[in-house]
């Protein structure tokens, strides 16, 4: 208990730290829209119901934002986890796959906007699945399909990098053991090396979300975006909303954290193991 | 007597990684009968791993060939079992999954497979620690778990890669001990390997002495003392005098 309450004290100083140093600034600045004060942003999540300039309201945002990443995210775990698998496993494939993978990894995920918008314009999921003009439209209407597919960029590295490393680093010892037990090919693909390599996927798959995530303002930059926490930053900075970019900011932070103390919950519950293993 | 495993003339070169070849064995020929107890003594570096995992169909001979009753045997197979040196075990696996997980291979159903590994489990005298994973279990209860595995795919041959090496001494005399005794009960051929002239003498129905460079087969010796063996016989003290002084020879 008191272990807790020091770990949680501890973690707490740096953010009071930021807190302090933000609410003199903003004192000292005096200019709401260089920096608002923390009342000033506080204010907007109390009254996070409300209709933001014209936007609707921060947890409706945040929704369609949701919607978006992990749409998105999901595409590109797809394929990444499988491909990823299969470069660890096989050497031919990794050879295949790799100079293609490493010539497209550093790119910046919103290096692809341009393309991504002349490539999939604005279809969107409502397009892709033709559906009835009407609400259900406008609202699957928000979520096109180049948006989905930055954030998909954004998460298939990583998760690809981790998965391909995690499946490597499996001991040979391991396999061999299985194979004089006598596992076939098939036990030795998803009895032994799938479970062994399962903490560096969530890894891979933590570090995927996060930065899909990551890619979302830039992402929501794209035109045909009337809602979602990032497009909420680019209106409220045309509108000099600087307590609005803010309270952006911090339900993308906020979000974020959540997500990845998810991953991190599964993480420890599962797959505690690989910490304990010598 | 029928013999189990049939080496002849094997050789295994590796390359190194500026293309030097390493021969690590050359002309390996052995015999093992069914049943018996074999001990592979030798210094590190001569080759004993690789004899073992060629015989498991782990590895490639470069030429030679390993015969398993009779017929040619290049891939690993559920007769032909093993136990590794350590950490050989599935660390998300506990204990009762790992000793069951070549039946699971098998394709054994789990009530029934979970009753064997149970038997096992009360074998190596660890009844306590069915659910408890690999992690938490010291060396050679780890060990112990490994043997087991082994066993309850009820193999035909056991190869042992210095299985005890990692224990310590008490322990180490502990499982020797049990080990014969699972040997004489379910009688099956063992090839054990060792870097111990003590554990060969102790085991071994017959040592083969191995020297490096290349790996050979230097010297055979049938150990004929009457089990349970006592490490107070002069017969005893005599055979690892002899054998000391053949590996520093070696
Ligand atoms: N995969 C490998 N690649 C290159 N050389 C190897 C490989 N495995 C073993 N060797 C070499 O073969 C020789 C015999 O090794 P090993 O069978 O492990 O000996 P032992 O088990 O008797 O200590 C050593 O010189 C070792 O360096
Ligand atoms: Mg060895």
């Amino acid at each position: 208990m008191q272990k807790t309450f020091n770990k949680l004290i501890l973690s707490l100083i740096l953010p009071a730290l930021l807190l302090i140093v933000w609410q003199l600034s903003a004192w000292q600045a005096q200019n709401a829209t260089v920096l608002p004060t923390i009342g000033r942003v506080l204010e907007n999540f109390i009254h996070a119901t409300d209709n933001f300039i014209g936007l609707g309201s921060i947890p409706r945002n945040i929704g369609v934002s949701l919607i978006r990443v992990l749409s998105g995210y999901t595409v590109g775990v797809l394929i990444a986890v499988p491909l990823g698998v299969l470069m660890g496993y096989s050497k031919t494939i990794q050879q295949i796959f790799e100079t293609f993978v490493n010539i497209f990894r550093p790119i910046p995920p919103l290096a692809w906007q341009p393309l991504a918008l002349a490539i999939f314009g604005m279809a969107s999921i409502a397009t892709l699945f033709n559906m009835p003009f009407g609400q259900q439209y406008v609202f699957w209407g928000n979520f096109k399909i180049a948006m989905v597919f930055l954030i998909g960029m954004g998460s298939f590295f990583p998760v690809v990098a981790n998965v391909m490393f995690g499946v490597q680093s499996v001991r040979q010892t391991l396999i061999d053991s299985a194979r004089v037990l006598g596992a076939s090919e098939k036990d030795i693909f998803f009895k032994i090396l799938i479970p062994a390599a399962a903490p560096s996927i969530i890894n891979g798959l933590r570090v995927g979300l996060a930065i899909g995530w990551a890619c979302l303002v830039g992402a929501e930059m794209l035109p045909g975006s009337v809602a979602g926490v990032g497009y909420l930053i680019t209106h409220a900075y045309e509108l000099a909303r600087t307590d609005l970019v803010i309270t952006g900011m911090i339900c993308i932070g906020g979000v974020g954290a959540l997500l990845d103390s998810i991953f991190r919950i599964i993480a420890n519950k599962y797959f505690s193991w690989e910490s304990k293993t010598r | 007597m029928k013999e189990t495993i049939l080496v002849e003339h094997l050789e295994k070169v590796f390359y190194s990684q500026n293309d030097m070849e390493i021969i690590a064995l050359t002309d390996m020929n052995l015999r093992v009968p069914e049943n018996e107890f074999l001990c592979i003594l030798g210094p590190s570096g001569c080759g004993k791993s690789t004899l073992l995992r060629i015989i498991a169909g782990l590895e490639k001979a470069s030429s030679g060939r390993v015969f398993y009753n009779g017929r040619e045997h290049t891939k690993p197979c559920r007769e032909i079992g093993m136990v590794f040196q350590s950490y050989s075990l599935m660390p998300w696996l506990n204990v009762l999954d790992n000793i069951a997980l070549g039946l699971e291979f098998a394709g054994v159903s789990k009530p029934e497979r979970m009753a064997i590994a149970r038997e096992y489990l009360d074998m190596i005298g660890m009844s306590n620690f069915g659910k408890a994973f690999p992690y938490e279990l010291s060396g050679g209860m780890q060990q112990r778990v490994a043997i087991a595995r082994a066993l309850a795919n009820n193999p035909d041959v056991l190869l042992m890669d210095e299985p005890f090496g990692a224990l310590d001494a008490y322990t180490r005399i502990i499982m020797q001990k049990e080990l014969l005794r699972i040997w004489e009960q379910r009688k099956k051929t063992i090839i054990f390997v060792t870097h111990s002239v003590d554990e060969a003498v102790y085991l071994a129905d017959r040592i083969i002495l191995m020297s490096g460079n290349p790996g050979r087969i230097k010297k055979e010796i049938a150990i004929t003392i009457p089990r349970v063996r006592e490490r107070s016989n002069p017969r005893y003290g005599e055979l690892t005098s002899e054998l000391l002084a053949l590996l520093e020879g070696a």
